[in-house]
């Protein structure tokens, strides 16, 4: 078992490596250059030497990239242009809300979609069963800012249930920050309920018709029991991997949700850093969403193992 | 993967029968069909300048009548059906000629990603020494999320339609790459293309011959599939404000207009918003439907 999670870690670092290099190259190797960028229309061609040389672009590629890389390592990621700090304090900044925002809406969305999808497979063919596959195939395709702004114009302007935008940091106070967070992670979570309650309607079905279910019914078991610890229990790889899958989506959706909500985290940071043509502040934020990103699925692998002890590496 | 059977003419047929049936297929194409439509015949459908500004008539709610003077000096009643912006731009026009830029995007994206993906993916199955270094190239592509990845793209390119075409493809190339590598290997193992070897067929033959028909239905459906997350990622762009330059109507553009007084004037997003999701849904269920026809074996990717 953990020689299985040292080689999947292993594994994952020649991934993060050519991650580093297509975001290295992803600047460097574009049409336009970056200091004449940088410096925007008005400037002068020693500025934009200046600038060239400030940020090293005067080595040659390999020698750029070997300092670019060690000072990550350092955990340098380099100053902001925009902000004038450096990136690694900027992102330790803005890294509570999009956490905040990320882990409410995971809960949000196990918390609708596994009862959902379960009732679905048992209830096969009802109206909560057709509800649930066609609200799928909607909530699959409804982009996360109209959703977004839905769910503002009834909740928050019609009804003034919730504010319509903002965050409140959790040390000033747990109920103003959920009062706030409610409406992104819901927001946040629709597609994925979408995703997860239909993947966990499948796999329930499929085993609904086993064996052992039968048994457990025979012997006198509660459904709710036999849906819990035996159908719900061997459908969770599948909604595991879903969930390990979908987070790249998930990643983009925070982007989208902070922007909607004006919640100052790490997507606010992504846009208004792409707006300001910041790059070092878009280089890092990128290698840490991949990094979470690879991490998750690391994860989610390592879960199987839990979950269903037939895997076995 | 899914294989062709060797006798291709019949289930040809059969296919086009079920496509007939499938509810997704047929509700699917009806909601593209009438898109492409819209989008065709934007300019004879009661829209005007999409561009026009007009200070006299900024954020109007939906069915506003104003008499407004044309180029010439003359007086027309001019009806604004669903408002207009704080340019005093009509919203009506702006989302019908919104569609156009959409299913271009859609449609070039998908078309490039596949031809891409196609080309490399043929080559990740057949030079075995470049598998190895193609595949890491993209796992590592992979492993950046799709929009931070468009995102990043975009913001090294100047701002225009190209740039974002070319921020959307970038991400969805490893996944065509990885589903034709995947084709062509299982393909070389089939009992009829060993043989086409044994007897010395020649590569470019093998591929036209057997590896290239095997892809058609897959990479239909991964086509659509891709169709439909470009258009979205196209909006989410736009709509953040660093997409396709504001002047030009997109419903991302519009929604993104729309924002500041999103209170007052919600229909400014919720439109536009209508038919991107509408749109989505369409092109999506069209993949759905498509798949399950076509390609039974292929998972939908997350």
């Amino acid at each position: 078992m953990s020689a299985y999670i040292l080689r999947r870690l292993l594994a994952a670092i020649p991934v993060m490596a050519i991650v580093a290099v297509l975001v290295f190259l992803m600047l460097r190797l574009t049409p336009s250059d970056p200091a004449a960028i940088i410096a925007g229309d008005f400037a002068n061609d020693q500025q934009i030497a200046e600038i060239r040389s400030k940020l090293g672009l005067d080595q040659p590629i390999l020698t750029q990239f070997l300092i670019w890389i060690g000072n990550m390592f350092q955990g340098d990621f380099g100053e902001s242009f925009f902000y004038k700090k450096q990136v690694a304090q900027l992102i330790v900044e803005r890294v509570e809300p999009t956490i905040s925002l990320s882990l409410l809406a995971i809960v949000l969305t196990v918390s609708i979609a596994v009862p959902l999808g379960t009732l679905a497979a048992y209830k096969q063919g009802s109206w909560i069963d057709r509800f649930v596959m066609g609200f799928s195939v909607i909530g699959f395709s409804v982009p996360v800012f109209v959703v977004g702004y839905l769910l503002i114009y009834l909740l928050a302007v019609k009804l003034d249930w919730f504010p319509v935008q903002g965050y409140q940091y959790l040390s000033d106070g747990f109920a103003g920050w959920l009062h706030r967070l409610i409406l992104p992670s819901l927001t946040l979570s629709i597609v994925f309920v979408a995703l997860i309650a239909r993947m966990t309607r499948t796999s329930v079905l499929e085993v609904l018709h086993e064996d052992y279910i039968r048994t457990a019914r025979a012997k006198g078991q509660s459904e709710l029991k036999v849906l819990v610890r035996h159908a719900l229990a061997n459908a969770a790889v599948p909604i595991l991997t879903v969930i390990g899958l979908t987070f790249a989506t998930l990643i983009g959706g925070v982007v989208v949700t902070e922007s909607v909500y004006t919640l100052p985290g790490l997507g606010l940071l992504t846009v208004d850093a792409v707006l300001a043509r910041d790059y070092p502040t878009i280089q890092a934020v990128i290698l840490l969403f991949s990094l979470a990103y690879v991490l998750v699925n690391l994860l989610v692998d390592v879960a199987y193992t839990l979950f269903d002890p037939r895997i076995r590496y | 993967m899914a294989v062709a059977d060797a006798t291709p003419v019949r289930p040809r047929v059969s296919a086009f029968r079920q496509l007939a049936r499938s509810t997704s297929v047929l509700i699917g194409g009806f909601i593209v069909a009438v898109m492409v439509t819209i989008a065709a015949l934007a300019p004879w459908l009661g829209t005007r300048d999409p561009a026009e500004v007009n200070p006299s008539v900024r954020n109007k709610l939906p069915g506003y009548e104003a008499t407004i003077r044309d180029d010439e000096g003359k007086k027309v009643p001019v009806s604004y059906r669903l408002g207009t912006d704080s340019l005093g731009r009509d919203i009506y026009s702006r989302v019908v000629y919104g569609a156009r830029v959409s299913l271009i995007v859609g449609l070039t994206v998908s078309l490039i990603s596949i031809s891409i993906g196609l080309l490399i993916g043929l080559v990740a199955g057949y030079i075995r020494w470049l598998d190895g270094i193609i595949m890491r190239f993209m796992d590592g592509l992979m492993a950046i999320p799709a929009i931070l990845l468009a995102i990043g793209l975009v913001s090294v390119f100047r701002a225009g339609i190209f740039a974002v075409v070319l921020a959307i493809v970038v991400p969805e190339v490893p996944r065509v790459v990885r589903l034709v590598r995947s084709i062509v290997l299982s393909i070389r193992e089939e009992p009829y293309v060993e043989s086409a070897i044994t007897v010395g067929t020649p590569t470019p033959l093998l591929i036209f011959r057997h590896v290239l028909p095997n892809t058609v239905a897959p990479l239909i459906v991964q086509g659509t599939f891709i169709c439909a997350a470009a258009i979205l990622i196209e909006a989410i762009l736009s709509f953040l404000g660093i997409g396709i330059p504001p002047e030009i109507p997109t419903w991302g553009n519009i929604m993104a207009e729309g924002r500041t007084l999103f209170r007052v004037f919600p229909h400014n997003i919720l439109y536009p918003g209508l038919f991107l999701a509408v749109t989505v849904l369409g092109v999506n269920m069209l993949g759905d439907g498509l798949r399950d026809v076509l390609d039974p074996k292929m998972e939908r990717r997350g």
